[in-house]
């Protein structure tokens, strides 16, 4: 589903050139939970970007459901991001001027799809918020926010899932509930989940957990929910 | 990109600016203005220009007229008479000033005297109070007089009013003749009277000045022009005009469409500064959606889906402003007439003109949406990698100048400037003018901004109290907005004191007529025999004959032994331009060993006493170049009849806008003394009733001597002058009102960053004193150089439009330019700190949180 070869980021400032991730390999496959964790500056951010297309990398590729994202634009990239892939973020990033229910049709209205309005309210019934659609991001609380959040993530079907610290902005009971959301779409939609997370509880709930440290990957686990057969899975 | 996703698009981009829409009206209301300007002005031409159309036989009275300052020839006359056998009407109409008298009240008050023949006018109407009497002018001793001559000689309908030597009853009063602005009756009130009293009255003797016209309505099926085609170059050379319908319509848009030309430059100004206005303000409102534009990019949008989303947003609310614009133009077009119905020959029907206010909306979206697009492209950078970063980074809207899109923007740019320039100039040097004078200044205010910017870098010293470094850093850290700020703000200073410089200069003409002279009684029309006897009047009255001064009417007949009709040959055989004006007028000059007041010498030498053979004369600077005559020429002068050679000796500046006899030609005094000649007698009277009395005893003993009261004529100019003050008074403040969008966009433009910055030194414990003052050290830096700069432009700008477009001097009014820098400046301050009042709203924990 996604490959990561010898990535490699740099970024240059007058004469310095600083390294802020080095050599990262590894393959998701379709329809895993994977976690990546790290301390603050591991380079977790940078590699989802690059993961996710929002970013190029300076070496290595990135094979995202069979396409390689290095020969591609700016625009086909977004066009990819629209088809395949969801985002959830940190600080839930809804756009303050449209309703729940708009943000969650978004997606799908800049592929022009039909029946984005039931497809939205579908959505933010499953996350519970049915008496909900027609407010704004600001008249919503966090947890509301970030449930809407998965829902535009969903909107699109997408066969890959990009979450950054999808509840570093969320109280513990809240970001657990956010978690076991995630979990149960992984299951059954079967989409691929790729968590970046300070959370090591957060992260234990995955199949498999990438821990990473000075723009490399140091350690790749089994989750506490990995299935016998996805511990053992080559890299 | 399919129907669905268009609709989908524009659905996302109507939900997207909910809570935006304010704010980018705000910023596009910055065009409602300039399409106003254009709406109302436009609209107020094509409504003029229509009227005259549609009331083009009754402004002339008939299909053709001639007109000719002495006596028709006999030539004319045989025309006129052969036209009346084959069954054309021809009317004459005599126009001359006298005295009329009111003998019940022993009042007198100059009078424009209108002899007409029956059948005038043959077209159009003469409205009279009682109504329907002017068709009884013609059955007796009658007159119909303008109320306001009425109002100072006391007089009504019924009363007795005395012209020359004859006595009629005052039959009605007119209300409206059509082919007269109101104005007109203002400065000379009108009398008709039957053309047959004329001989009865007296008063056309000597040196008497007249207008003769004859008025012709051709049988139907003849086509005026056509019709006077064959007679047209035999009449000009006997002084003979001719003028058709077609003539005298085009005559008048024509004088309509030169005003509508300044009032276009305004409209231009207007639309220009509208499109800073919105440039700027969309630069804030990009700003403010950057991590909305990453989210999207992130949820799959391309750049070319965001930059439609954002500009369909823009186009709309340009509409919206525009609309406002074009509703708000319908209002003053409504008003204008009003205001400056007295100036016009025509009644102006008001009519919304509906191209002219699609043209104005169409102008105003395009120019909305081109100066939004360029902000709006730097929407494509905004990178979806910033959704997951915290902090949005500014720099990225800074578009590369390589951008292939910006350069078809700016270049797009560019060509709507110069194609509206072109538009309502006059002529396409004009147009390119105002293209090239835009540039300039935009590329000044740049280049400024960029000193100030490395200025601020080089002179800020660590001794400076910290919240003048802090605001001067403001001016050069990365992503300042010091350029897009200074360039706003300067164009807006520059527009607005040039607009206001231009019509200070324009109205400064007005203002020196009223100015007041030496006497306020002038007697004219005064014979060689009778000047003793009015002069005696005024003194036996106690008053004083401040100058008498003597008048000869002459033509020129040759200039270096050139005769008239070598000069005025195509051919131009001596290679002299000449202007036909200046060699087939009358001269009304006179003689003199002294110059006056309202002259100064320009070239050569005043008269001496030294012989040079020839008798010595001065001229005026500006005729004795449309004369192409220079110092040491012979000018032979056509004295009635008898030639009088003359050396040109001296050139002389005459200020023309004075109460004073001012002439082109001025003689020693023996050159001339002994030709026929009238006189002017200027007398200088204590008070209104005594000046009353004084009009009245010479009226009647000498009917044909006319006298006019300059203290009358000095109030009506007055009311006129503040009529037009009114007018320019409110373009003035209308321009000012334009101003104001565009500071609030400028300023806005760098507003968000300071609120940011704000609330951080706030929670590093910086105190609100503290921060306004920063606030304040960059704002008024900020503005003083867009003002001060902005200023110094619009002297050059100002100079530029007076000279070119219209023809004038320019004086640098410094004092009021200042007043304008000044207020920019305090504006800019004030807009700025009202901005960041957030930053006093808001707590430090917002800070904390990021929002």
């Amino acid at each position: 589903m996604l490959v990561a070869r010898r990535l490699a980021k740099d970024y240059s400032s007058g004469s310095h050139n600083l390294t802020v991730l080095r050599d990262v390999s590894f393959h998701a496959a379709a329809g895993s939970f994977v976690a990546i964790v790290g301390p603050s500056g591991s380079g977790k951010t940078t590699l989802l970007g690059l993961l996710a297309g929002l970013d190029t990398p300076s070496r290595g590729e990135v094979i995202l459901d069979g396409q390689e994202l290095g020969g591609l634009d700016e625009d086909a990239r977004a066009r990819i991001r629209g088809e395949k892939v969801g985002f959830i973020f940190q600080s839930f990033q809804l756009i303050p001027t449209l309703t729940a229910q708009e943000n969650v049709q978004v997606p799908l209205e800049l592929r022009g799809e039909p029946g984005a309005a039931r497809r939205a309210h579908d959505l933010l019934s499953r996350m519970g918020l049915e008496g909900r659609t027609s407010h704004l991001p600001t008249q919503l609380s966090g947890g509301e926010q970030q449930r809407v959040a998965i829902a535009r993530a969903f909107a699109n079907r997408p066969r890959i899932l990009f979450a950054d610290e999808p509840t570093g902005n969320l109280d513990g009971a809240t970001g657990a509930r956010i978690v076991e959301l995630l979990e149960s779409l992984n299951r059954e939609e079967g989409t691929t989940v790729i968590l970046v997370t300070h959370d090591t509880t957060l992260a234990a709930r995955a199949d498999r957990v990438l821990r990473m440290r000075d723009g490399a990957i140091v350690e790749d686990t089994a989750g506490e929910a990995a299935p016998p057969a996805a511990a053992g899975e080559p890299q | 990109m399919n129907l669905r996703q268009v609709t989908s698009l524009a659905r996302l981009a109507w939900r997207e600016s909910r809570t935006a829409r304010r704010r980018l009206l705000l910023y596009m209301s910055s065009i409602a203005l300039g399409v106003a300007a254009l709406v109302a002005i436009d609209s107020f031409a094509a409504n003029v220009n229509r009227s005259i159309r549609d009331q083009s036989l009754a402004l002339l009275g008939g299909d053709l007229t001639f007109g000719a300052r002495q006596a028709f020839p006999e030539r004319a006359i045989a025309i006129l008479d052969s036209l009346e056998d084959n069954g054309a009407g021809v009317a004459y109409v005599t126009t001359f000033a006298s005295m009329a008298l009111a003998p019940q009240h022993e009042r007198t008050r100059l009078a424009q005297v209108r002899a007409v023949g029956e059948g005038y006018p043959f077209y159009g109407e003469v409205i009279t109070r009682p109504a329907g009497q002017w068709t009884r002018l013609h059955d007796g001793h009658y007159v119909m007089a303008d109320p306001s001559l009425l109002i100072s000689l006391g007089a009504s309908v019924g009363d007795t009013l005395r012209i020359g030597f004859t006595d009629f009853v005052i039959l009605a009063e007119l209300e409206q003749v059509p082919g007269d602005p109101g104005v007109a009756a203002a400065i000379g009130p009108r009398v008709f009277v039957a053309e047959r009293w004329l001989e009865e009255m007296g008063l056309l003797g000597f040196g008497s000045r007249a207008e003769f016209e004859a008025v012709v309505r051709l049988p139907d099926g003849v086509n005026a022009d056509q019709f006077i085609e064959p007679f047209r170059a035999e009449l000009r050379e006997q002084r003979v005009r001719l003028n058709t319908v077609a003539e005298n319509e085009s005559e008048m848009t024509e004088s309509i469409d030169e005003l509508a030309d300044f009032l276009g430059i305004v409209g231009l100004i207007a639309l220009l500064l509208g499109g800073v206005g919105v440039a700027s303000g969309v630069s804030a409102f990009v700003a403010r959606k950057m991590d909305a534009v990453a989210v999207l990019r992130c949820l799959g949008a391309t750049s070319g889906q965001v930059l439609a989303i954002y500009s369909a947003q823009a186009a709309l609310m340009g509409l919206a402003g525009a609309a406002a614009g074009a509703a708000l133009g319908i209002g003053i077009q409504l008003m204008l007439p009003g205001m400056v119905s007295d100036f016009l020959p025509v009644d102006v029907k008001v009519r919304v003109e509906p191209l002219v206010v699609l043209t104005g909306l169409g102008i105003g979206v395009w120019v909305a949406l081109v100066f939004a697009l360029r902000p709006l492209l730097s929407l494509r950078n905004v990178s979806p990698l910033q959704a997951l970063r915290r902090d949005a980074d500014p720099a990225v809207l800074r578009g590369r100048w390589r951008d292939p899109a910006r350069l078809s923007v700016d270049l797009l740019l560019v060509g709507s400037v110069v194609f509206l320039a072109m538009q309502r100039a006059d002529t396409w040097q004009q147009g390119a003018g105002f293209a090239v004078g835009i540039a300039v200044v935009l590329l000044a205010l740049w280049v400024s901004a960029s000193l100030l910017s490395r200025l601020a870098r080089s002179i800020v010293s660590a001794g400076w109290p910290y919240v003048v470094r802090q605001g001067m850093a403001n001016l050069y850290r990365p992503a300042n907005q010091t350029r897009a700020v200074v360039v706003a703000l300067g164009f807006g200073a520059f527009l607005v004191s040039t607009l206001y410089l231009t019509q200070s200069n324009l109205l400064a003409r007005f203002e020196v007529l009223a100015e007041s002279a030496r006497g306020n009684l002038v007697f004219f029309d005064v014979q060689d025999d009778q000047v003793d006897g009015i002069a005696t009047i005024v003194r036996d009255t106690g008053e004083e004959v401040v100058e008498q001064i003597p008048i000869v009417n002459m033509r020129v007949a040759r200039i270096n032994g050139w005769t008239m009709q070598q000069m005025t040959d195509t051919t131009n055989p001596d290679g002299v331009l000449r202007a036909n004006w200046a060699l087939r007028r009358e001269y009304r000059s006179t003689f003199r060993s002294e110059m006056v007041a309202t002259e100064s010498l320009l070239y050569g030498r005043w008269f001496s006493d030294s012989d040079n053979g020839l008798p010595e004369v001065s001229m005026e600077r500006e005729v004795s170049e449309d004369l192409g005559a220079q110092l040491g020429d012979t000018i032979t002068w056509d004295v009635q009849g008898v030639e009088i050679p003359t050396l040109l000796t001296s050139i002389r500046e005459v200020e023309w806008a004075r109460f004073e006899p001012n002439f082109f030609a001025v003689f020693e005094p023996h050159a001339i003394s002994d030709a026929p000649k009238q006189w002017v007698i200027l007398a200088a009277v204590s008070s209104d009733d005594r000046l009353a009395l004084l009009q009245r005893d010479a009226v009647d003993r000498f009917p044909n001597v006319s006298s006019i009261d300059l203290s009358l004529i000095r109030r009506t100019i007055a009311t006129i002058v503040n009529k037009v003050t009114m007018a320019v008074r409110f373009l003035a403040l209308f321009s000012l009102a334009m101003g104001i969008p565009v500071l609030f966009s400028a300023v806005a433009a760098s507003r968000r960053a300071r609120v940011r910055e704000g609330v951080l030194l706030k929670t590093l414990g910086a105190t609100r004193r503290q921060i306004r003052s920063i606030l304040l050290a960059e704002y008024v830096l900020l503005g003083l150089l867009a003002a001060l700069a902005g200023m110094v432009l619009s002297f050059g700008g100002a100079w530029a439009l007076l000279t070119f477009v219209f023809n004038q001097s320019f004086k640098a009014a410094i004092g009021p330019a200042l007043a304008i820098a000044g207020t920019m400046v305090l504006v800019t301050v004030v807009i700025g700190l009202l901005g960041a009042r957030d930053v006093f709203r808001e707590t430090p924990m917002a800070a904390l949180r990021g929002d």
